[in-house]
């Protein structure tokens, strides 16, 4: 499997970072080496094996479904970029 | 009595209870080193109105003799730990000006057990690195210099900050953060001691997540006992964090008998790589020779998917930090990039994003992009989590087989220059964790205790590797280990 300039402008995007059209191909030559070394893993034989979900084997905790905390507007605004009337502000996202 | 900041934990707590020194000179001590300790560049958030208000806080529950614990030590936290009021930006551009409104549970409990936060330490961006060469604070320096040189050396990472404070005297101790070795290396490359515990034994709440399924918390100490008082402060269940394990923890320190008599200590043949330099090598059969010598029985055993373990670590630690790290998007926290005209709220993510995030951290985050798309799930993610459940088999297999902790090099080499890979592709560094990294994929408490020094005269570190839950057994081989290995080398102050 390598990587081209188009398919890591691809994976930029949808890891919404912004890569200049000239740091393309050093940035799908990075991949490739990184790929190529997890491609090893393709030797394993893997048949029937499950797939780890959890590394510690315990039932997590459960609690009652009930609010907990709240109540702190303030706090929770207090390390936005641009926080307006009580709300989080972004550029206008609907026309 | 020695110089203050010089002490371990267990000296200074044992000079506190006698009234021979006090909180606030322990804290004076340690300010007044890192004052003059810049050129480390370990610190990069000093509090000192917050120590000092501990340390006389502390000081009056000692003369009440309502003292717990940890009372009146002074230490340092990982830039990762989030920290009410005082920034916590996990070395990232992309939280610059990020104040906590909260504390970490683990910060929490260590400041409930009486311990005097001196600042925020130096790392790798969001925990992702080997060197300390990622931090948007520019690197931390390694205390220790090849014989008479004066290159600068890297401390390690992703705890490099951690690593060198507490080599250098600066604290007593300093918490660390370990996804792939990041408590590990780093203790290692400083002659220190650093423990990662078991899976699920410390709070992750309140730490900057980078891969939620491997990131543990840890100490970081000049010795093992330090470790285990340590330690014991920032275990113990957390309803916030549901992978938190409800267990009781133990009296670590009380079980440092230096007794491992009968002990079965297992020496994993695949972890002899090709090109290992011979001083590890030697250190390794000198370390297997002491735990032999203290009445071990010492077994050569095997893991066999070992190879295996850091390509898996590279597909499933990008795919949870890509995750993890979609929340920096400039709209709650930390930076958000100026806009031009017209740009809309996608642009303003993919600025933010690559302004915010340094090279390596946009690195991982699309690979864990790329390895978790459409097409690739099943191929990559799926393939490297079976891959990842074979590692756990290889260990409960020896571990059934009656093995009671497994003895490795810490690391490849002793550190390195600073810049020296900056010329290598990133497997080259990712390589730095091959010792460490199988003890993350596994969830098991692994621990690195330095045991000697190399020609240059750097330290090299042992890591021993324990079953899960079992830490005070673990820190009893290390503490025989330690004992046997008689590391006491300081480096030589430089700056």
């Amino acid at each position: 499997m390598s990587i081209d300039q188009n398919t890591a402008a691809k994976v930029a995007k949808l890891a919404r970072i912004k890569v200049e059209e000239e740091a393309l191909p050093a940035l799908a030559s990075e991949f490739n080496t990184i790929l190529g070394f997890i491609e090893q893993l393709a030797e394993v034989d893997v048949e029937g094996v499950e797939p780890m979900v959890s590394v510690t084997p315990m039932r997590l905790k459960r609690r009652t479904d009930v609010v907990t905390d709240g109540n702190m507007q303030a706090k929770v605004l207090a390390n936005a970029p641009d926080a307006r009337e009580g709300f989080f502000a972004v550029p206008k996202v609907v026309e | 009595m020695s110089e203050l900041n010089t002490l371990t934990l267990a000296q200074a707590r044992d000079a506190l209870r006698k009234g021979e020194t006090t909180s606030v000179a322990l804290t004076e001590a340690c300010l007044a080193a890192i004052e003059g300790a810049g050129a480390l560049n370990a610190f990069v958030h000093k509090t000192p109105e917050i120590a000092l208000e501990r340390a006389r806080a502390a000081d009056a529950r000692l003369q009440s003799g309502d003292a717990p614990k940890m009372c009146g030590l002074p230490i340092g936290i990982k830039d990762l730990f989030c920290t009410r009021g005082v920034p916590s930006q996990a070395a990232s551009r992309i939280l610059e000006g990020f104040k906590p409104e909260y504390e970490s549970t683990v910060s929490q409990q260590l400041a409930d057990a009486g311990a005097v936060m001196l600042g925020k330490l130096n790392m790798d961006e969001f925990a992702m690195g080997s060197s300390n060469e990622t931090s948007c604070y520019g690197n931390a320096v390694n205390p220790w210099r090849r014989g008479n040189e004066d290159t600068p050396l890297t401390p390690g990472g992703s705890s490099g900050g951690s690593a060198a404070a507490v080599a250098a005297d600066l604290c007593l101790a300093a918490t660390g953060t370990d996804t792939g070795g990041s408590i590990r290396q780093p203790a290692a490359f400083t002659g220190i001691t650093g423990i990662k515990p078991t899976y699920g034994r410390c709070s992750r709440w309140g730490i900057v997540a980078f891969a939620s399924s491997l990131d543990q918390a840890g100490p970081m100490t000049k010795d093992v006992r330090d470790a285990a008082i340590m330690l014991e402060a920032m275990c113990g269940h957390d309803p916030k964090d549901s992978t938190s394990a409800d267990l009781a923890v133990p009296d670590f320190e009380a079980m440092l008998t230096g007794d491992i008599r009968g002990k079965k200590i297992g020496i994993p043949r695949e972890y002899r790589m090709d090109g290992m330099p011979a001083e590890i090598e030697k250190l390794w059969t000198d370390g297997a020779a002491m735990l032999k010598e203290a009445g071990a029985q010492i077994v050569d055993i095997s893991l066999p998917h070992t190879k295996y373990a850091l390509p898996t670590y590279y597909v499933i630690a990008p795919a949870e930090a890509s995750s993890n790290l979609a929340r920096y998007d400039g709209v709650r926290y930390g930076h958000r990039a100026k806009l031009a005209k017209g740009d809309g709220i996608t642009e303003m993510y993919e600025k933010t994003r690559a302004e915010g995030f340094g090279h390596e951290v946009q690195r991982r985050v699309m690979v864990g992009t790329y390895v978790l798309s459409a097409g690739f799930y099943d191929a990559y993610y799926n393939r490297a989590r079976k891959v990842r459940t074979l590692i756990k088999k290889d260990f409960e297999d020896v571990f059934a087989a009656g093995i009671d902790a497994i003895l490795t090099p810490a690391t490849p080499s002793a550190a390195f220059g600073l810049g020296e890979m900056t010329d290598a592709d990133p497997v080259q560094m990712y390589l730095n964790d091959v010792f460490t990294v199988t003890v993350n994929l596994a969830g098991l408490p692994g621990v690195a205790v330095p045991a000697g020094l190399d020609q240059q005269g750097l330290p090299l570190g042992l890591q021993l590797i324990g079953r899960p839950w079992e830490e005070g057994d673990l820190l009893n081989t290390a503490y025989a280990l330690e004992q046997a290995a008689g590391f006491l080398a300081k480096p030589g102050k430089w700056w």
